[in-house]
């Protein structure tokens, strides 16, 4: 069982060295002419004004709530998922229910304009 | 020591490592980073501990959607978002004198628990046979799990819109 995730760790192994790799190569291929404007954030674009901090909409907030409803309901139907070929009609009503519930609550958002961008 | 063994311990350190980190770093945002490397580790203690479907729910949940929800709340709140916050305030004994407390009592009951579940392996396919439980045995939790799901959907908007 482990083994398998001996694969999950490779690939993370890999995923982690690549940046580096990636540019350490570029590092040592690259020719280095440094120039105030080069070495600039924005080389070719406008320079911040004011602070880069900002304040994000509270709309976005909502939308992550949503959010974590379904995610935990993804959790619920995902051994359901796993287990769907061997389970039988009465399974599929009893997911569509636990969908249709939800999808009640969805269709509360909708209507109270929570979905809506202001 | 095996293989497995070396990984849990340097994964431990790791989790541990971040989750003192969140309480002691001085930028808010860079703590709700670190909280995610946290929750990660502890997706990698499950999957060592051979639970997949808990790692799964772990990073779903927790990385996919608790840290999401963590850094949006940081990000809507200009004053918290400042840099150099110091990340304290007058009630920092009182909550230091609770988590020791916390941490005596569940580090006491760790011990004294039997856990019976480590003596048998679990089959390979325990994420399927949960699904079957679901739908068979515990039907009606099931069930009221997405009504419980719901309600928290419905109190999160009337809470939120009210401002």
């Amino acid at each position: 069982m482990q083994d398998n995730y001996g694969f999950l760790g490779l690939y993370l192994l890999i995923a982690i060295a690549f940046p580096f790799v990636a540019l350490g190569v570029a590092y040592l291929l690259r020719p280095k002419r440094p120039a105030p404007v080069k070495s600039s954030t924005y080389e070719c674009g406008l320079e911040t004004i004011g602070e880069t901090w900002v304040q994000f909409k509270a709309q976005y907030y909502l939308y992550a709530l949503v959010f974590v409803v379904f995610d935990v309901e993804t959790v619920f139907l995902y051994p359901w998922a796993v287990a769907y070929n061997r389970l039988g009609l009465f399974a599929l009503v009893e997911a569509l229910i636990f969908v249709g519930i939800l999808v009640a609550g969805l269709a509360y958002a909708w209507r109270k304009g929570a979905l809506r961008w202001m | 020591m095996s293989l497995p063994q070396i990984l849990f311990l340097v994964v431990g350190v790791i989790t541990l490592g971040a989750a003192v980190a969140v309480v002691t770093s001085r930028n808010v945002l860079h703590s709700a980073f670190l909280l995610a490397l946290t929750f990660f580790g502890v997706a990698v203690l499950y999957v060592l501990l051979d639970t997949p479907y808990l790692a799964a729910a772990q990073v779903l949940v927790y990385i996919g959607a608790i840290s999401v929800l963590i850094i949006f709340a940081i990000m809507l709140s200009r004053k918290v978002a400042a840099p150099d916050l110091v990340q304290r305030n007058s009630q920092w004994l009182l909550s230091l004198i609770v988590a020791v407390l916390l941490f005596g009592v569940l580090a006491y009951l760790t011990l004294q628990t039997a856990w019976p579940a480590a003596k048998q392996a679990l089959g390979v396919d325990a994420i399927g046979g949960l699904g079957e439980a679901f739908v068979g045995t515990y039907a009606l939790p099931f069930e009221v799990v997405s009504v419980v799901l719901l309600v928290a959907l419905v109190g999160a908007i009337i809470i939120a819109r009210e401002r």
